[in-house]
């Protein structure tokens, strides 16, 4: 029997049968729909973390050179406290490291510190997180200005106290007024405001718009007290492919610099978004695990379900069976399908259960901070399973209908 | 007495003795039907019942033969071997030249599917199905694609005169409907015999001629019909009646003589 015509008398099956096929089918569309939410909604918090995070915060290929690392897991005090004894990164270091770039990279310096902001229109407020950093920090981090500039080599090299300010600051500080010209004092100490940064919003509870920056040589990098230990260097390779090698040069200038032998490890870090991402990477491994196995569940107690129906099918339907065989179906047709039959269930089932986990997860992305992504693959992986439990679901009912007798199979009302 | 009423229905005694007394040669393509002492036994919790106990018959093509017996006589049996829907313990059954008593369960499927056609007492169509769907099923089953299958399922719908009714279902059809679109079905994959158990044993006298008059006018054709009834009169529509009793043929007339016998 062609597969289309098995596939048609299951769905007339489903039609005529609705409360019964309703019950059979629950078990699957529940578990899919929850296989769908979960991985949707893991999969859009992966989103979220891998470019929101790591692109706005630490920026795309970019690793920073530190003395240790600034996302920190589970460090021991034992750890803590050698990282303590490291040579700190100094300015120098930064300048070394920018001789040693191929052409193509890009470099910046950065330190920062939380400041105090006082302007001519608000005397207090929360902290500020204050930056010094060379102008080619606003091409790594892909930051755009609304109005004004940014700051350019000169001025970071004369040591211009010069300030580019978020968009929140900019309102605070400088309500209804054009920011640009006027002062801004960053612990007591003034700044002249020259550019307002883009609207960029809130990562991980660091809001974005709250920051300000000056030249790296201003005097900024005296209150952030850069000299003495440089919070990073920052390494942007142009494409991908040339990360690890930049990485690889960097760590060379570096070892160097902190005259390490070869048995020794690095007593610094080079801390890009694939360190940074590790710990949330298992994370991820684990609640998609996780919500897979507790669907799997209740995809064991769906293929029961169906099972039971199939074996209640073929009892109900042993005389058609009996005439099916009678009038020239093999074993292996009958075979067929009924296996056919109970795939085509659990994948009308899996279908529903997508149709609803969409739906689940575009709901809890809209009550919730928690984005949604529904994952292709998880739809596949929906139907690809529905079809398994129904053909596993159905083997064993199906091999019964196709053993029977077709003689006794006909005389059974 | 066995001599006589061998002889008695085609007239070739001669030709039917040495058909059926020569084991394992496949017999002359003339023959549809030649079994050979078979033998069926069933072990019913450890009593054996001996349902056939060495049933010799040649049928040859275009005969019209009614199969009788009381119940118990091995008549169902002898059908469900026959039909291919049961396999003999001992002897051997060739149908149109090819020895079927050996065959596998899906070689059995196929031939059932190729030369048989059955009719059935209760009609035995699917309920769901619409008339022109159970005539369509055994092409299915012979793998013909749809289109060839819609026409000559409605072709077969015709010859039964029930091509205005074949989107109904079988419920919202008259028992002798119903009956017609089982016959429809079995001629429909043009099948060597058409087998038929008592096809108007759930029927009215009145549509039981109707489904006769269907039979008599395939055999005037050429079909092979074969029918297995109690009922006498229904037998006479047969152009030759074979009687079983206690598993083994007891007489094997033309109808004339089966006729005279009843006195009917």
């Amino acid at each position: 029997m062609p597969l289309f015509d098995a596939v048609r008398l299951a769905l007339q099956t489903l039609r005529v049968q609705k409360l019964k096929s309703f019950f059979t089918l629950l078990g699957v569309t529940i578990s899919v729909t929850f296989l769908i939410a979960v991985v949707s909604v893991v999969e859009g918090m992966s989103k979220y973390v891998e470019q929101d995070f790591a692109g706005k915060f630490l920026g795309v290929n970019t690793f920073n050179v530190r003395r240790f690392p600034d996302i920190q897991n589970d460090v021991t005090d034992l750890e803590w406290r050698a990282w303590q004894r490291r040579p700190r990164i100094t300015p120098d270091d930064g300048e070394a490291i920018k001789a040693a770039l191929p052409a193509d990279a890009r470099w910046a310096m950065q330190d920062l510190q939380w400041g105090q902001a006082s302007s001519a229109f608000k005397t207090s407020g929360q902290q500020v997180l204050s930056m010094a950093v060379t102008p080619g920090y606003f091409g790594i981090k892909d930051l755009n200005i609304t109005t004004g500039r940014i700051f350019n080599d000169q001025e970071d090299a004369l040591g211009s106290n010069v300030v580019v300010i978020g968009s929140e600051i900019a309102e605070q500080y400088f309500p209804n007024l054009d920011p640009l010209g006027r002062e801004l004092r960053i612990n007591k100490f003034p700044f002249t405001v020259i550019g307002v940064l883009e609207k960029q919003g809130t990562v991980f509870g660091l809001n974005l718009d709250r920051q300000i920056m000056a030249p790296f040589h201003s005097y900024m990098s005296i209150i952030t007290r850069a000299r003495l230990n440089l919070y990073g260097v920052v390494v942007q390779a142009s494409t991908p492919a040339a990360y690890p090698a930049l990485q690889q040069t960097v760590r060379e200038v570096m070892r160097k610099r902190h005259r390490l032998r070869p048995s020794e490890d690095d007593n610094f870090v080079l801390e890009g978004s694939d360190t940074a991402l590790a710990q949330w990477l298992t994370i991820k491994k684990f609640l998609v695990l996780a919500g897979m196995f507790l669907p799997a569940i209740g995809l064991v107690v769906g293929a029961i379900v169906i099972m039971n129906i199939m074996l209640v099918a073929v009892a109900e339907r042993t005389r058609e069976i009996g005439i099916r065989m009678s009038i020239g179906a093999r074993r292996r047709d009958i075979l067929r399908q009924f296996l056919i039959e109970s795939a085509t269930l659990s994948v009308v089932g899996a279908i529903l259960g997508i149709v609803l986990g969409i739906g689940l997860s575009k709901g809890v992305a809209a009550v919730s901070p928690l984005p949604a992504a529904v994952a292709p693959w998880s739809i596949l992986l929906a139907v690809t399973v529905g079809a398994g439990v129904g053909i596993i679901a159905g083997a064993y009912p199906a091999s019964r209908a196709s053993k029977l007798d077709p003689i006794f199979a006909m005389r059974q009302e | 007495m066995n001599e006589t009423n061998l002889d008695a229905p085609i007239g070739a005694t001669a030709e039917r003795k040495v058909v059926l007394q020569s084991p394992g040669q496949a017999p002359d393509p003339k023959w549809v039907i030649v079994t050979r002492g078979i033998k069926r036994e069933y072990d019913m919790g450890g009593e054996v019942v001996r349902a056939l106990r060495g049933v010799d018959l040649a049928i040859s093509r275009n005969e019209y033969v009614a199969i009788m017996g009381p119940s118990g006589s091995g008549k169902s049996t002898l059908m469900n071997v026959i039909g291919c829907l049961d396999t003999p313990n001992a002897g051997e059954y060739w149908l149109n030249g090819t020895l079927v008593s050996s065959m596998s369960d899906d070689a059995l499927a196929r031939v059932r599917n190729k030369e048989i056609g059955f009719v059935f007492q209760t009609f035995n169509l699917l309920p769901r199905a619409t008339a022109l769907h159970n005539v369509e099923l055994p092409l299915v089953y012979a793998g013909i694609p749809s289109d060839e299958r819609k026409k000559r399922a409605k072709e077969a719908l015709a010859r039964v005169q029930l091509d205005h009714r074949m989107d109904h279902r079988p419920n919202e059809l008259s028992g002798g409907q119903r009956q017609r679109v089982a016959i429809a079905r079995a001629l429909v994959n043009r099948p060597s015999i058409l087998l038929a158990d008592e096809p108007t044993g759930n029927l009215d006298s009145q549509t039981s001629e109707e489904i006769m008059r269907v039979f008599e006018e395939l055999a005037t054709q050429g079909q092979t019909v074969i029918m297995v009834t109690h009922e006498p009169d229904i037998a006479s529509h047969a152009r030759r009646v074979i009687v079983l009793r206690d598993g083994e043929v007891a007489t094997d007339d033309r109808r004339e003589q089966f006729t005279q016998r009843l006195g009917m």
